[in-house]
């Protein structure tokens, strides 16, 4: 297939369906990594990465390749865009709601965090830092499962 | 050397900064005092990992003659770094590496404020990017200073001295050389002595709330940015460097 020969909506959608590596239950989209499409006669996706050393930057750069190869898209072009700089802001609500369901507490400017499990604001931080640079350690005091806390970046 | 060749010049020390001392801080990797420090290191080195390769690929680009980040990073000699002398001390205990980070942490902030307002398009975009990060790295190593300092005698007797060592180090920031003052004149570069201003105070401030005493100016050492090593650095390097030293081009 051309490039020409799909729209900028069905290219959205085989997006829709990349995840991402870290947290699979969201995809490329909800994570609002997806800066821009634009379909000419080649499809330029230009993505944003999370933080400097995100390692999932590459993988998702190669997932986004092999998901529009793999609907018949050849002239593909990845483009980085820096700026503006990414903020969790761009999750989507449904991102989020979807994050809180895997167990990860979604990013929130209030300071009380709700326990992704049985949604209690009796909550502490274990650790500001946690297995990726994205997230922190959290414990519920009332359900007493430990939890992870996707930052406010 | 014109404007240009300064721009050059100054994307590299930037890259070898962030580059070097992550390094330094991958060296602690599994050695920290706490889990959350464990963690909060590791994260923190990947950070500057990720900057350092977004200034490599930067002055890859703008060299091009060919040259990735990994060549800039594994296959360059001693002289040819321009990482500050800080960065590339060892990393001693605990207290030593935490002033290291400190102390350049606050000048890094400043440094990278001042880039996102100068004429480099791609420069200000990085440095946008590497603020976020560099913002919590600052919140972190200033809680510990006051942890540390105004902790235990012991604690205070160790940072405390810890930082009347790393002082000797930080005096070299704040010397604008040729590709500095090109760098400030040819794109609206940082100001070192404004930024020295801003250092002073918010190390003053944090110093004062860990009731430790801010070491007088003496001798400063530098040579740097210029490619005038420490005695350590080259060990740095063997390190770093060895799997391209003894397999050149290996990738995997």
């Amino acid at each position: 297939m051309v490039a020409t020969d799909v729209s900028k909506a069905q290219v959205m959608e085989w997006l829709a369906s990349v995840p991402d590596p870290e947290i699979p239950v969201l995809s490329i989209l909800d994570l609002g990594i997806v800066r821009d499409v634009d379909v000419q006669s080649t499809v330029t996706v230009t993505l944003t990465p999370t933080y400097s050393g995100c390692p999932a930057t590459e993988v998702i750069e190669s997932s986004v390749l092999a998901a529009l190869k793999q609907h018949g898209v050849d002239d593909i072009v990845i483009k980085r865009a820096l700026s503006p700089p990414w903020t969790t802001d761009w999750i989507s609500a449904d991102g989020r709601e979807k994050m809180r369901r895997y167990g990860i507490a979604p990013p929130t400017p209030s300071k009380q965090v709700a326990c992704p499990q049985c949604e209690s604001l009796h909550t502490e931080r274990v650790s500001e830092f946690g297995s990726t640079a994205c997230k922190a350690a959290w414990r519920c005091r009332d359900c007493l499962e430990p939890f992870e806390y996707f930052k406010c970046l | 050397m014109n404007s240009e060749q300064a721009l050059n010049r100054y994307t590299l020390r930037l890259a070898d900064n962030a580059l070097i001392l992550a390094q330094r801080m991958l060296e602690l990797v599994a050695a920290g005092p706490e889990l959350e420090e464990e963690l909060a290191n590791a994260n923190f080195a990947l950070d500057y990992i990720g900057q350092a390769r977004m200034f490599y690929s930067y002055a890859a680009e703008r060299e091009g003659q060919g040259r990735t980040e990994d060549d800039f990073a594994f296959m360059r000699d001693e002289h040819e770094f321009g990482n500050l002398l800080l960065l590339e001390q060892p990393n001693g205990h605990f207290g030593d590496a935490l002033v290291r980070q400190f102390l350049f942490e606050i000048f890094y902030r400043h440094l990278l404020d001042a880039l996102t307002q100068c004429a480099d398009q791609r420069l200000r975009e990085i440095a946008a990017r590497a603020i976020k990060e560099v913002d919590y790295h600052c919140r972190h190593s200033s809680q510990w200073m006051i942890r540390l300092g105004d902790g235990t005698g012991f604690s205070h007797a160790r940072v405390q001295a810890s930082l009347d060592d790393a002082w000797r180090f930080t005096g070299e920031m704040f010397v604008a050389d040729d590709v500095d003052k090109l760098m400030q004149d040819g794109f609206d570069g940082p100001d070192l002595a404004a930024i020295h201003a801003l250092w002073r105070r918010d190390v003053g401030k944090v110093v004062a709330e860990a009731t430790l005493d801010l070491p007088a100016d003496e001798w400063m050492a530098d040579g740097g940015k210029q490619g005038r090593h420490s005695e350590h650095f080259g060990f740095l390097l063997a390190e770093m460097q060895y799997l391209q030293r003894s397999f050149p081009g290996a990738t995997w």
